[in-house]
């Protein structure tokens, strides 16, 4: 008996202290993450399997979940934003990132001069509020009172205006490319600071090797900064699948013309706070929410597994 | 000590009862609004002229910006810390407070008989029943116009359908002026400006709303469809780049005098009157054929009703009675021009443009938009569909007959008139 005591007591004694430190440091983060964070997110979850019958709220199941894919006029305006918002995330991908990495080569090119002045510019309509942004090109692009009518005149091509915002065909675009216009800035600092982090004597061996210029670029630049994209990618799609205020800015929040820009952001909104004569409707935004959860959960997911594991990383 | 807490005692009476006392002779009403524009109006017209009447009562005028107002007014509700009197949002809101207790039906309110049905339907119970708030104002549509340009170019005010095209069409041949001021971007100027202000005409206004809301016509009929297809017909006389065109682009085009005629709703005047260097002049929507019967939409805004637990309905009662009668309406429409007593009473206004406006009361039948009782209550609402849908007919998008299906269906999808 003596001998188990004693072992067990010279065991706890061996024990490392408990660390109760790293309890209270993490306790700040935590609790704050859990308030602002976590419990909304189950109150929205929880939410979404609700609904109000007779003035009660009353447990559903995925009722509200039926409502939303099978009735023809929820699911019509539910897959209409899904695809618009895969068009938006798809011009994004399209055409913010390739531009933020040919800039990002630019910049790092040793011998261009302002460099710093560039970078500022380029990165200054990030900065900006979408409520500014959204205005200032509503301007831009008015028919009545916008400079670009007036520039194309100038050159001859006035032909070429319509009013872009206004038109369900080309709507969307329009938004798209403003939004990539505030953005472009996060792509391009991320694969710069990328850039300037490849060591200068991987780039004079590769020259040694009579790599230069363009291949160079292609061979050995893009290589090493294939990670960022792959970070870059995935910032794009949260955000793109979140996106709301610059359409809801620029289009309202019917997201007009006949719902052309409609994307999930303010669908979500329409239905969970409502519109003009509208009445919000918690359970059904709920379900939105839910499903806007899931998409973007599965999309990072399928690039934490599938492609973050495969992406090479060098290390020198 | 006995002798001080009999002292003490006797003081704390002796106050109360002086309290008691200064409240039986004046009582303090609240009024509950979200009208924080007209704070300067109620201090400085309205309440000292109900004040000078009726001694003993006063009235303090305690608005919430617009946009917390119906929050607010609940939380303030659930809590009993509401005013006495309460303004009025049009039809539904109006209509929840009054089903949850917290608006007092006010049938037996002598100052009621001054309205009509029509004024009354935006606080009024399904059934017709009850009517729980004061009509105060209402807001008329129809089209303001330059009048210069119209002397300039020879057109005189046109009165029907086809008098109001030849003139737009005159208004473009010649070439200064975009003949109409109005773009689509918005969606609600297409609807409110566009198909809510012409519409009344085609389907006779409230002969043609009861009808929708008893089920007996559909959005699909000819004269629910009508409008959309001469709302169609406005898109040549639209300006450059209409589909872009914002609300505020719209008045700014009319108000720099670069277009003749603008679809508007009487709120505009106050604005105009302080930005326009021309002269204004206003027509109603053009009918169909000389001699038709003209309808207006004369569109309820704004009510003032009795909280069901104030602590002085009688006071309050004499308050809303005043608000009910000529004099308020006198006052209220010449420091608001734009905003229209609903009284039955005709109302002496000083603004011309308003005048116009109100005079169309006495030739013209009015009606209230359609889509605002009780047929937006579900989804798709019908008031955001028409929106949509007004837009798309102007920009090409939809035929005035899928529009108008969409509608029909879209309402059907929830809506089941009571039979």
């Amino acid at each position: 008996m003596s001998t188990i005591e004693q072992s067990s007591a010279i065991a706890g004694g061996d024990r490392r202290p408990r660390r109760w430190h790293i309890l209270v440091f993490l306790a700040p983060a935590l609790l704050i993450y859990t308030a602002v964070m976590i419990l909304p997110l189950i109150e929205t979850l929880r939410l979404s399997l609700f609904n109000v019958r007779d003035g009660q709220s009353v447990f559903v199941g995925l009722g509200n979940f039926g409502v939303l894919f099978g009735d023809t006029r929820w699911a019509a305006s539910f897959w209409n934003a899904l695809k618009n918002n895969f068009v938006f995330f798809a011009i994004h991908m399209l055409v913010q990132n390739p531009i933020g990495v040919a800039l990002a080569a630019l910049l790092s090119v040793p011998k261009l001069r302002f460099a710093a002045f560039y970078r500022t510019a380029l990165f200054l309509p990030t900065l900006l509020s979408f409520v500014i942004v959204g205005f200032i090109w509503k301007l831009i692009l008015s028919p009545i009172w916008g400079v670009s009518p007036f520039l194309l005149d100038l050159v001859g091509l006035k032909s070429l205006f319509s009013p872009w915002l206004g038109k369900p065909g080309s709507a969307l675009i329009a938004v798209s490319l403003i939004s990539v216009w505030q953005y472009v800035g996060i792509p391009m600092m991320l694969i710069y600071a990328a850039m300037l982090n490849i060591p200068d004597e991987v780039l004079e061996a590769a020259e040694c090797d009579g790599i230069t210029g363009w291949s160079q670029f292609w061979k050995i630049k893009l290589p090493l900064i294939l990670p960022s994209i792959g970070i870059i990618s995935i910032l794009t799609f949260v955000g793109n699948f979140n996106a709301f205020d610059l359409v809801y800015t620029v289009q309202g929040a019917l997201a007009g013309p006949d719902g052309s820009t409609d994307i999930l952001g303010t669908l979500l909104y329409r239905v969970f706070f409502g519109f003009q004569l509208q009445i919000g409707d918690k359970s059904m935004g709920a379900t939105i929410a839910t499903v806007m959860f899931l998409i973007i959960l599965s999309g990072v997911c399928l690039y934490l597994f599938a492609i973050q594991r495969r992406m090479r990383r060098y290390q020198f | 000590m006995g002798s001080k807490t009999l002292k003490t005692l006797l003081m704390a009476s002796s106050i109360l009862a002086g309290a008691g006392m200064a409240n039986a002779q004046e009582t303090t009403l609240t009024i509950e609004s979200w009208r924080t524009d007209d704070l300067a109006i109620w201090q400085e017209k309205l309440i000292p002229a109900f004040e000078a009447k009726n001694p003993g009562i006063k009235v303090k005028f305690a608005p919430t910006p617009p946009t917390e107002y119906d929050a607010a007014l609940g939380a303030r509700f659930d809590a009993g810390s509401a005013g006495d009197i309460i303004t009025c949002r049009p039809f539904d809101k109006s209509l929840e407070q009054f089903k949850r207790g917290n608006l007092t039906s006010l049938n037996d309110l002598a100052g009621m008989k001054n309205f009509s049905d029509v004024a009354k339907a935006a606080w009024t119970t399904d059934d017709g029943k009850d009517t729980f708030c004061v009509p105060m104002a209402s807001v008329i549509h129809g089209f303001i116009y330059n009048q210069e340009a119209f002397e300039k170019l020879g057109i005189k005010v046109p009165a029907t359908e086809e008098e109001f095209f030849a003139a737009l069409e005159k208004i473009k041949a010649d070439g200064t002026y975009i003949p109409m001021a109005m773009g689509t971007k918005d969606l609600w100027e297409a609807a409110t400006m566009g198909y809510q202000n012409i519409g009344p005409t085609y389907w006779k206004g409230e002969e043609g709303r009861a009808k929708l809301i008893k089920g007996e016509a559909k959005l699909t009929d000819p004269e629910w469809v009508e409008p959309y297809k001469v709302l169609l017909k406005w898109k040549d006389y639209l300006g450059d780049g209409f589909e872009a065109q914002t609300y505020p682009d719209s008045q700014n085009l009319f108000t720099l005098g670069r277009a003749a005629i603008y679809p508007a709703g009487s709120w505009e005047i106050g604005l105009f009157n302080t930005q326009v260097q021309f002269k204004m002049g206003a027509f109603p929507p053009p009918v169909k054929k000389a001699g038709d019967e003209c309808y207006i939409s004369d569109h309820n805004d704004i009510g003032a009703g009795l909280n069901a637990k104030s602590k002085h309905p009688e006071e309050a009662k004499k308050f809303l009675d005043w608000v009910a009668s000529p004099e308020f309406a006198e006052i209220y429409a010449n420091a608001l021009p734009g905003f229209f007593s609903l009284n039955s009473t005709p109302v002496k206004m000083q603004d011309p443009l308003a005048q116009e406006f109100v005079s169309w009361r006495e030739k013209c039948k009015p009606t209230i938009r359609s889509t605002y009782q009780i047929l937006s209550r579900g989804t798709p609402n019908l008031e955001n569909e028409t929106w949509v849908e007004s837009a798309n007919v102007i920009n090409g998008t939809d035929t005035p007959e899928a529009a108008a299906k969409k509608l029909q269906d879209g309402l059907d999808s929830w809506y089941k008139p009571a039979k």
